[in-house]
């Protein structure tokens, strides 16, 4: 893991200091409610439904130890809801009773968000997190976002190059950019190392794939545009190969050119996507000009040097662990052989929940935190704290959060997996069903988000009490189910192999559902955006729809073919037929009253 | 940085090339300018800082550049590191409040204006001082 310098962790505390004193003024008066609110969102606290949110910055996804036990003290101590201060006015759907606190929640861009802290605790909860180097630089706000990559950066074995030392140069130079601090709208960048591209990079404002030519050049393929919201877009290649070492050089002319022409009367059409739509060649030929003087006539100050990309990489020299692989061998057939009730799941555990690492001595173990009565990404205080453990126990002190909301222990021997599955199964985090139809992406939803129409927990739930079975799950096989309670999108409905989107009419929840949405990895194919099956769906509607649209693969499939795959070959519409035929509420056929009249996807607006 | 409220300012705005935010700085003529104002409509809108990068870093125009509009103290540090010379705060600002903000942070990790270099830069070249001091 990165470690940090002097100089970064006199930054941070810097900037808990600067934000103790920019709400020192709020809380007197001497700083308007408007002035401070950009302030605080750039350190993380927006305000939802009950209480302030805080988003945590997970720089690419990695947290060590200490950071998780800072993270398990801050859901300890600090993310309590106070039923008798709140202000319930703005309340959702669920009794705000029933909604879980004193736990933190893993979000698709690797960082960790907490939900009922007040604000007057905000700047004290700024200083523990600076007392173990994290923060909230801008987690939000109209800046240039965390960086996030692939949660098996580093140790995937089809890596062309380790990315975390490019995250790592490309986050200081983010930082606190002065010239990138009020751009039209926010700006997200991913970047992948591997092969297969496991960072959803063509989604992003910039996606960055790390390539070698031919002579054994390391440079990226830049992608720019990228984006979900409601108009889904996929990034526009605008450099095949850029020598790496010149990406902040590029950045910067990205950036400089959206923060000139990016659109700032309309909110919906801000982000850097509809301005490489709208302008298409105009927008790249004035990046490439910028670009060019920026090297030729600024001097490329932020090309990244020999010597500065050396000490950053140093940092990420993968840990040295070694094992005997024939003794690791024995112990986990003798657990598979063992006649008792518990070997199928670890069987399935090793399937599902291990990968294979550049190290072949090393696994690399997914936690899975999607588990009947959690909503899908939250830890409790207790779980973070048994995290912390079984990463010091196991893998050299470090954990990755994860795009799909789950922690990696990326470090594992492979002799030392029987007692690393036993230990997490104690804590209920080796459910083996990652990569599975339970191991859905879900945002917040309207329980907790004042944007959000409709909720996405109840129905995570409903969803992970329906596929309980893990043999039924098993069968089922790998599928990205992706549900948002809005057209923001946070919960990635549009790359979901079945998306789920919440709309709202007249009061009432509905579900929009999509198919064969892609994020970008080898199974789901090209990036692309799902589509709609028909109307909205009920609530009480949805869990027959996923039913009939696995009855539809699992009738359909050929040997060994995955549900995205059956989608393709034969299309959408047996699977429309299907979903449309378990209508109840929403059964055209039967006398509607206007007030169960399905919306469509234009009232999302 | 000099900083003015803006009701005592109105001299030194009027006395400067006025741009606004969505121009393209490039093909203004500076060679009789010595003072450009550039605006910001609200604090929210980021244009002019792309602008005075374009005109001290691309331009070398070494004139008065100056803030106006929606200044607001916690935005100077920005300000100053893209080497805006004035601001001209809006009149319910403190000036001891807008000295405090600027002295918050001694340094940045990404170049600008007054240090055009990354840190990573910086720091090398304050090594190979400190090991040319004591050769």
């Amino acid at each position: 893991m990165y470690q940090y310098t002097p100089f970064d962790k006199q930054f941070v505390q810097l900037r808990a200091t600067q934000y103790r004193d920019q709400l020192t003024r709020w809380q007197a008066g001497d700083l308007s409610e408007d002035a401070f609110k950009p302030l605080r969102l750039q350190n993380g606290w927006y305000v939802q439904r009950f209480a302030p949110m805080l988003r945590v910055a997970v720089p690419y996804g990695e947290l060590s130890s200490p950071q998780l036990r800072a993270l398990a003290t801050i859901a300890r101590d600090y993310d309590h809801k106070d039923l008798t201060a709140m202000d319930t006015s703005n309340a959702g759907l669920s009794d705000v009773a029933m909604l879980p606190d004193h736990c933190a929640h893993f979000t698709t861009r690797q960082n960790v968000q907490f939900n009922w802290i007040p604000l007057s605790k905000s700047a004290d909860v700024m200083d523990l997190l600076a007392s173990v180097s994290m923060h909230g630089i801008q987690t939000s706000g109209n800046c240039i976002r965390n960086i996030t990559t692939d949660a098996f950066a580093g140790i995937a074995p089809d890596e062309v190059a380790d990315p975390r030392p490019y995250c790592e140069i490309i986050r200081q130079w983010s930082t606190l950019h002065p010239e990138f601090a009020f751009l039209p709208r926010k700006f997200k960048i991913a970047i992948s190392g591997g092969t297969e591209d496991r960072a959803a990079t063509g989604w992003h404002d910039v996606g960055l794939r790390l390539l070698r030519s031919v002579d054994g050049d390391i440079g990226f393929q830049v992608s720019v545009g990228g984006g979900m919201g409601r108009t889904p877009v996929i990034g526009t290649v605008l450099k095949t190969f850029l020598p790496a070492n010149q990406i902040m050089n590029y950045l910067e002319a990205v950036v400089r050119v959206y923060n000139r022409w990016g659109r700032r009367d309309n909110i919906y059409k801000a982000r850097i996507k509809i301005l490489v739509k709208a302008l298409g060649a105009t927008y790249i030929e004035e990046v490439n000009q910028e670009f060019e003087d920026i090297v030729l006539k600024d001097g490329a100050k932020h090309t990244i040097t020999d010597a500065e990309f050396a000490r950053v990489s140093a940092m990420f020299t993968a840990a040295d662990r070694r094992c005997d692989q024939l003794s690791a061998e024995k112990k986990i057939n003798s657990i598979l052989s063992a006649a008792a009730s518990d070997d199928t799941e670890f069987s399935q555990w090793l399937m599902h929940n291990v990968r294979s690492h550049k190290n072949p001595d090393l696994r690399a173990v997914t936690l899975s935190f999607k588990r009947f009565g959690f909503a899908p990404g939250d830890a409790s205080a207790k779980q973070l704290d048994a995290a912390a453990d079984l990463a010091e126990r196991f893998s050299s002190g470090e954990v990755r959060v994860t795009h799909a909301q789950n922690l990696v222990l990326p470090w594992v021997r492979c002799d030392e997996l029987p007692e690393l599955w036993r230990a997490a199964r104690a804590l209920g985090l080796a459910k083996p069903n990652v990569g599975l139809l339970t191991d859905m992406i879900a945002c917040p939803g309207g329980d907790f988000c004042s944007l959000a129409n409709a909720r996405s927990l109840p129905l995570a739930s409903l969803i992970a009490n329906r596929y309980k079975d893990l043999d039924e799950l098993d069968d089922i096989g790998p599928i990205d189910l992706h549900i948002s309670g809005c057209i923001n999108s946070c919960g990635h409905h549009h790359s979901g192999h079945i998306g789920i989107l919440g709309i709202d009419k007249d009061g009432q929840e509905w579900y929009q559902v999509t198919l064969g949405g892609s994020d970008g990895t080898r199974l789901s194919g090209i990036p692309t955006p799902g589509k709609v099956i028909g109307p909205a769906f009920a609530a009480d509607e949805v869990v027959d729809v996923i039913d009939a649209l696995i009855t539809t693969y699992s009738g359909q499939r050929l040997a060994g073919e995955y549900f995205i795959q059956t989608l393709k070959r034969i299309g959408h519409d047996p699977f429309k037929a299907s979903a449309n035929a378990v209508r109840t509420s929403t059964n055209r056929s039967k006398p509607a009253t206007a007030h169960d009249a399905p919306p469509t996807a234009t009232s999302t607006a | 940085m000099q900083l003015l409220l803006s009701n005592s300012a109105q001299d030194t705005l009027a006395a400067s090339l006025q741009v606004a935010n969505d121009t393209e700085v490039s093909a203004l003529d500076l060679s009789q300018v010595s003072a450009i104002a550039l605006h910001f409509p609200k604090f929210t809108d980021g244009r002019a800082y792309s602008q005075a990068h374009y005109l001290r870093v691309r331009a070398g125009f070494g004139g008065a550049l100056i803030a106006w509009g929606d200044v607001l103290v916690d935005q100077l540090p920005q300000m100053r590191r893209l080497g805006f010379s004035h601001a001209l705060l809006r009149d319910d600002q403190s000036l001891d409040v807008a000295q405090s903000v600027l002295a918050q942070f001694t340094a940045f990790y990404q170049g600008d204006v007054h240090e055009p270099d990354p840190i990573f830069i910086r720091e090398q070249s304050d090594a190979a001082a400190v090991v040319g001091d004591t050769a």
